[in-house]
């Protein structure tokens, strides 16, 4: 392997004797994976300075959700990090359901441990597919989109109704269980799909002497600083720190899955690579594992309090009726009080912390996303650096416009 | 076991500032401690610093509106320690006439930009802030639109194209 | 677009033929310019993928400079800080030049009705075509493409000529 140079200089120290120049790579631009914006201050290619900004698409989520009702967010939560609205949605509805202090049904918690490990893998598809575009490596992007649109059509679609925007958890529950031969089908696109295309982005990618060259040593991280700034996900375990949450603070039912977390040691772009990939083949596992302990029984904890009743009873029974107007109208009754509760999505940890009082809907909820503190990093790790490898950073990063502006 | 371990976190605060804590839960497994918010950067660093606290990874930070009560505000912060994997939530009371707390960027660079979205969204001023601008709203926005008292629909003018 | 019409008001016979030709042209290589800010982007990526190809139809080449496209399909949500910069997009591009205004949100806003969201695009912009859906799946915009050609076609009045529309 030969030597890599990477050609830092100290803020400060200009090349020419000459103006820094102010590039201003805006929020319409391919690579910013639209809306961010990014103002770099120039010294021939190396970047003295960066200032980030953002808010583009910001969508008022946290005040639309103090005027809907608690099912009605859930929505809302799906259009955060868009490319795996499954885990938003798991993510928000284990938050109320603390509140609630309620556990669900085992088999809704395997299934819902099944939607998060497909959208994490279809969040890291997105992402390296995305940023090999960016770098120059288009093939990557097809061969990745391939599996994506086989789980949107036979996995997502006949399960929640939708490709993309699912809102299928239900505060107690799911919206309805798994229809006949998703599990099937499941196996064989993993087997015969998903598997193949990661084997053809590695061949193509990992041993490549210009993808190395590209990200080797580009945009690196120390554990230190990237704890003290707020990084989790796939971008802290590639700087050497061992945190994950499936791990850590368990929930749902990974514990009863044997697999493992990858870590990197530079924290550079190569190692976030390296890290997706390999985490895409664990949650492979984790899927495998999950499809076989799969257990039976009802998806809903048989509660009136907030479950829905069926149909049929509601337009036999007054009881029924009036409980579906309540919860219809009126929102649920959830418990007065406060709560935060994190889980571990593609990128990194996805916090909600719901304040309420007592009502049928939130009084607040914040949503912690992981690609913010990411995003304030990237100053970090690109000032010093040269233009093109600002390109390759913002790219292995991830950032969803819709989770960091909300 | 879990009980005594998270009232550990909250003994050791109450312990070090006593009076400075005002009050204390752990309603639904979240240890909360509300505090003074004069002493917010001294609590903040003790419990980045203290060896059997650790609480080095700083995840978020926000502002709740109280309407009606008084002090108004709230700047809610959660921490998480990836050395003794607990978490704590400590909390601040604001008043709406004088909404300003000292920013804690000293113990965490991570909760710059989690202080300027406070500020744009509730109007909560971070003391020795050192960029305290808009952050999500344009600069030309009037308001803090996360008030209670600001209506959800309400249109502003719009800006046009820059130069 | 101006044509050279006689006195009476109907074309000659070279116009109409050189305009059918023209028409033919433009209807086979509509060359989007996607300005995708959010979810609405993934299905126009699926779109542009090799499942739901849309360079069957001629828009192949998906050109990041609004100087170089004939098509500007706004996917996702604007809000107030996004639209300078979408009219600034809009004013760069070369005529003649359609607008799709894809999904609920770019449309009217979609289910976002707060302080920072454009309620539709048509606010500041003649649309052609609306795509509804949160998000429309990828053949929808196929389908705003065929409806482009048969606007090229028959030569029905682009939005553009008939703005800004007064009530």
């Amino acid at each position: 392997m030969t030597e890599i140079e990477t050609y830092r200089r100290e803020a400060g120290k200009l090349d020419m004797q000459a103006e820094p120049m102010i590039l201003n790579i805006g929020p319409s631009h391919p690579a910013t994976h639209a809306t961010l914006r990014l103002i770099a201050e120039l010294d021939g290619e190396t970047i003295l300075k960066l200032t980030p900004e953002f808010g583009y698409l910001h969508r008022c989520f946290e005040k639309e959700s103090e005027n809907a009702t608690w099912t009605q967010v859930i929505p809302y939560t799906d259009r955060l990090n868009y490319v795996s609205s499954l885990m938003n949605n798991v993510g928000y509805v284990m938050a109320v359901e603390k509140l609630f202090g309620i556990e669900v049904t085992e088999r809704c918690k395997y299934i819902r441990v099944l939607i998060c490990e497909l959208s994490r893998i279809i969040d890291h598809m997105v992402c390296i597919g995305a940023n090999m575009v960016d770098i120059g490596a288009l093939t990557n992007f097809w061969y990745f989109w391939k599996p994506r649109e086989e789980v949107y059509m036979h996995l997502i679609e006949p399960l929640t109704g939708i490709r993309l925007t699912t809102q299928y958890t239900r505060i107690g529950g799911l919206q309805w269980d798994l229809p006949d031969g998703w599990v099937e089908k499941c196996r064989d696109i993993c087997r015969d799909v998903i598997v193949p295309a990661i084997a053809d982005v590695n061949a193509l990618l990992t041993k490549n002497r210009i993808f190395i060259e590209r990200t080797m040593g580009v945009g690196s991280i120390t554990p230190k600083e990237a704890i003290a700034r707020g990084f989790t996900g796939p971008c802290l375990r590639a700087a050497g720190v061992p945190l994950d949450l499936r791990k850590d603070e368990t929930y749902l039912v990974y514990d009863r899955f044997d697999f493992d977390v990858p870590i990197g040691e530079q924290g550079d772009t190569c190692d976030r690579y390296m890290v997706r990939m390999e985490e895409m083949r664990q949650s492979l596992r984790i899927i495998e594992q999950a499809l076989d302990q799969l257990p039976g029984g009802p998806v809903n904890v048989d509660d009136p309090r907030f479950l829905l009743p069926p149909k049929q009873e509601v337009y036999g029974n007054i009881e029924a009726l009036m409980n579906h107007f309540k919860h219809i109208m009126d929102g649920i009754r959830v418990p007065a009080g406060e709560v935060y509760s994190a889980t571990e999505a593609a990128n990194g940890e996805l916090g909600y912390y719901i304040v309420s009082k007592g009502g049928g809907g939130p009084y607040k909820i914040k949503v912690r996303p992981p690609c913010f503190p990411l995003f304030q990093g990237m100053p970090h790790l690109c000032e010093g650096g040269m233009l093109a490898d600002l390109i390759a950073v913002l790219g292995s990063v991830n950032i969803i416009a819709g989770e960091l502006d909300r | 076991m879990a009980e005594e371990k998270k009232s550990a976190v909250l003994e050791k605060l109450a312990g070090k500032f006593g009076d400075d804590i005002v009050a204390t839960h752990s309603d639904f497994g979240d240890d909360t401690a509300q505090v003074r918010r004069e002493r917010i950067v001294e609590i903040c660093t003790f419990l980045r610093d203290d060896p059997g606290l650790l609480f080095d990874l700083a995840m978020d930070c926000t502002g709740v509106d109280y309407l009606g009560e008084e002090p108004r505000f709230e700047v809610v912060y959660h921490l998480y320690s990836i050395a003794k994997k607990h978490r704590v939530r400590i909390k601040a009371r604001v008043p709406e006439e004088d909404p300003v707390i000292d920013s804690v960027i000293p113990v965490w660079a991570g909760m710059d930009w989690f202080e300027r979205e406070a500020y744009d969204m509730y109007g909560i001023v971070f003391r020795n802030h050192p960029n305290l601008k808009r952050i999500l709203m344009y600069e030309e926005f009037e308001g803090h639109p996360l008030r209670k008292d600001y209506p959800k629909a309400r249109r502003q003018p719009t800006v046009g194209p820059k130069e | 677009m101006a044509v050279n019409r006689a006195k009476d008001g109907a074309a000659g016979f070279l116009t109409t033929r050189f305009e059918a030709i023209l028409a033919w042209g433009r209807r086979f290589s509509i060359w989007p310019f996607t300005f995708a800010t959010a979810c609405c982007g993934i299905e126009v990526m699926g779109a542009f993928g090799t499942h739901y190809d849309v360079s069957r139809f001629g828009a192949e080449v998906i050109r990041f400079s609004p100087r170089q496209a004939d098509m500007l399909l706004v996917a996702g949500t604007v809000n107030y800080k996004m639209a300078p910069i979408l009219q600034r997009i809009y004013d760069q591009m070369l005529e003649p030049k359609w607008v799709v205004a894809m999904g609920a949100c770019a449309s009217s806003g979609g289910f976002y009705n707060n302080y920072s969201v454009v309620q539709g695009i048509d606010k500041f912009m003649p649309v052609d075509i609306y795509i509804p859906g949160c998000p429309p799946i990828p053949e929808q915009i196929i389908d705003s493409i065929v409806l482009i050609q048969k606007m090229i076609d028959t030569g029905a009045p682009r939005a553009r000529e008939r703005w800004p529309i007064k009530i």
